[in-house]
């Protein structure tokens, strides 16, 4: 099921942040199955670091609404366990930064049990993390790892842009046979602390509905470029594309929304029209996703009048000085001058 | 073992140093972040944890180590790098993102490093452990009589990290002593909802070496217990693990809303706060006069003053440097 907020009628707006429909998607699915339940640290009291599970102790209860210490390899193994025998755990790691420690339980266990089973033992479990940076907050604490967790089989990955999707990708996430790793940008989350990028609050249903894994949508239609992005890059995007406009260049841009599966035919249907790719990623730059959706349309031979490019976090730790930081960054800037460059040639 | 006249004004001082930097980071730290906070903004950026509260854990055993001795510390910092010795004016203006700082901008509050005194920290928690084993088998190989001390937060003793280096510590009979700060919280958390045992000192029988609490966030007491174990580490007696009860007296970070904490603790933390308390006592000792005691607070502030100054007046570092140092 595809509803579209839209689509819905009689029903008047209600503009919610990534973090209320990540929790709103949480509780109702909690209320759906008694077999769903949230661990992490300080996700109970506290509400989650980034709110995302804001409410759910007062109305779950602390058997559901775990606070755990600080081990993370013993509660995402729990979580493995829990899911191998019939439980459906979201578990939050709280920034994606620190899978170092725990990395074990979801790269060997969560993501390969089912297949070292022969399908035996699927592992029906959430894990959300919240990644990117640009808030000063140095390289233990900013990195995306989208190309991390999506480069290693046996999980999905999926990455929201905006408070619908969010809540969509999380049920659907829940409901799914197999470990889903659920990656929220502290940009997006409607975290005032953390400033907010206004395009990720839009209009959220308030009945569940599910946005399937494995489908891009075209957050603005164009016909002279593609542009890819995920997570906070749609947002870059989608900003830069209003800029070029003055430019004389209609931009169209695709948000990802998921990585694993992912969708290339989108991808390679809008490119087929416009001729030009950009893909812009935080995440970065070499053995990632931006290489990863350029070489899908190279392989599909889609012609294409301009050499395909990416705008990515350079192959550096990311910085703590914003000076240093910032500009490393993919920014609107950078994209426009990419954008007006690319279309120069063979228009 | 009692600390001398000298080593009791030796904490004393640190402990109004790192109280007086924090203030100036935190005044600092909330510029451009009003009305609206937003931790991207002013002239620094990003998480802020601070130490004040825990200051006697940083001087009482920092005061038996010299420059040479090999210490890691957490996302909270700034009192063991000041207790350590750090360069207090890169310090500032590393945290301030500045060309001047230690790492030239690239670390911040939470990787400060200083290898003339062999500092540093890191912000993934009991991730500093197996550095402090590995740096204190070292010693131990070459015949050096260096140490190694490991901080770590109470929140961290249940990670993995923490069971594998006591166990690795011991096995090598390393001279590494682990020090925890046991604040009673891990962000939201409370010790007493998130550790099996009462008191992380019996923990360390499971891995066959001395473990001591030390309650009353106490500077001499700290200097008695942690003055053991370091002689002992030194002298190839091996490795101890050390928990001290102290106090945070802020939030997680600046901005933390601390509405977890139950009505009154606060109060109760900032009523024994052990830098007035540690007053009182050297003056009602007669460690110090009223005079010394003024001195003492002026030549604090004034470092402390001069480094955030400093700090402020430098230029920022250039884009394309965020590309030098990814490889020796
Ligand atoms: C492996 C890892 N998990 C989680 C975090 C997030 N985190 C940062 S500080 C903190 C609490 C630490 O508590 P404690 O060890 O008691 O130190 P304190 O903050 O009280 O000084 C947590 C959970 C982290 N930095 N690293
Ligand atoms: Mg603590």
């Amino acid at each position: 099921m595809t509803a579209t907020a839209t689509a819905l009628p009689n029903r008047a707006k209600r503009n919610l942040t990534i973090a209320k429909a990540m929790a709103e998607a949480l509780a109702q699915e909690m209320r759906r199955d008694p077999s769903v339940l949230v661990m992490g640290e300080d996700i109970a009291a506290l509400g989650g670091v980034f709110g995302n599970t804001r409410g759910l102790l007062e109305e779950f209860g602390p058997a559901r609404i775990r606070d755990t210490p600080i081990s993370e390899t013993a509660f995402i193994g729990a979580a493995v366990g829990m899911a191998a025998v019939g439980m459906r755990p979201v578990v939050e790691l709280m920034f994606v930064d620190f899978f170092g420690v725990c990395m074990d339980a979801i790269y060997n266990m969560a993501a390969k049990n089912c297949y070292f089973s022969g399908g035996q033992a699927g592992v029906p479990m959430v894990l959300m993390t919240s990644v990117g940076g640009g808030y000063g907050d140095a390289g233990q604490h900013s990195q995306c790892l989208y190309g991390t967790f999506a480069h290693l089989p046996g999980m999905k990955v999926v990455v929201p842009s905006n408070a619908y999707d969010a809540k969509g990708l999380m049920v659907s996430a829940i409901r799914d046979n197999n470990p889903v790793i659920f990656m929220f940008h502290k940009a997006l989350q409607g975290m005032g602390w953390l400033g907010t990028v206004q395009g990720s609050i839009n209009d959220v249903p308030e009945d569940a509905y599910t946005v399937p894994f494995g489908q891009a949508t075209i957050a603005r239609t164009g016909k002279d470029v593609t542009i890819v992005g995920l997570g906070a890059t749609v947002h870059l995007a989608l900003d830069a594309a209003q800029e070029l406009i003055a430019a004389g260049i209609d931009a169209e841009v695709v948000d990802l929304r998921s990585l694993v599966p992912l969708d290339r035919a989108t991808v390679n249907a809008s490119v087929k029209k416009t001729g030009r790719l950009l893909v812009v990623d935080e995440d970065y730059m070499s053995y990632g996703v931006s290489g990863e959706i350029i070489a899908s349309v190279v392989e599909a031979g889609t012609v294409l009048k301009a050499p395909p490019k990416r705008i990515a976090f350079p192959d550096i730790p990311i910085p703590f000085s914003p000076t240093l930081e910032r500009p490393a960054l993919p920014s609107a800037e950078k994209i426009v001058a990419t954008v007006t460059a690319m279309a120069r040639g063979g228009r | 073992m009692t600390p001398t006249p000298q080593q009791y004004l030796w904490m004393y001082e640190n402990m109004v140093k790192s109280r007086a930097f924090e203030e100036r980071i935190a005044t600092a730290y909330f510029e451009g972040k009003s009305p609206v906070f937003n931790m991207a903004n002013g002239p620094i950026p990003g998480e802020m944890h601070l130490s004040n509260g825990q200051e006697p854990c940083a001087v009482g055993v920092c005061a038996h180590l010299d420059a040479a001795d090999f210490v890691t510390a957490t996302h909270r910092p700034h009192h063991i790098a000041i207790a350590k010795g750090v360069d207090l004016d890169g310090m500032a203006a590393e945290i301030f993102g500045k060309k001047t700082g230690l790492s030239g901008g690239r670390g911040g509050h939470m990787h400060l490093f200083d290898a003339a005194v062999n500092f540093s920290c890191s912000g993934i928690i009991a991730q500093g452990m197996g550095p402090a084993v590995g740096a204190a088998t070292a010693f131990k190989l070459r015949g050096e009589k260096r140490v190694a001390v490991a901080f770590i937060g109470e929140g961290a003793a249940n990670q993995g990290a923490f069971h594998e280096s006591l166990n690795l510590a011991a096995v090598w009979q390393a001279p590494v002593v682990f020090v925890i700060e046991d604040n009673a919280w891990g962000i939201s958390v409370s010790k007493a909802q998130s550790t099996a045992v009462p008191h992380n000192d019996s923990r360390a029988a499971a891995y066959g070496m001395p473990g001591h609490r030390v309650t009353g966030n106490d500077p001499a007491a700290i200097f008695a217990v942690a003055g053991e174990a370091i002689a002992r580490a030194r002298a190839g007696g091996g490795p101890s693990l050390i928990e001290i009860e102290t106090s945070r007296l802020a939030g997680h970070f600046i901005g933390d809303a601390e509405g977890y904490r139950p009505a009154g603790e606060k109060d109760a933390l900032f009523a024994r706060d052990p830098i007035p308390t540690l007053r009182g006592k050297l003056l009602a000792e007669k460690v110090m006069t009223e005079t010394d005691d003024l001195a003492i607070v002026k030549r604090a502030e004034s470092a402390v003053e001069q480094a955030i100054a400093k700090a402020r007046a430098a230029p920022f570092p250039a884009a394309a440097e965020a590309y030098q140092h990814v490889f020796a």
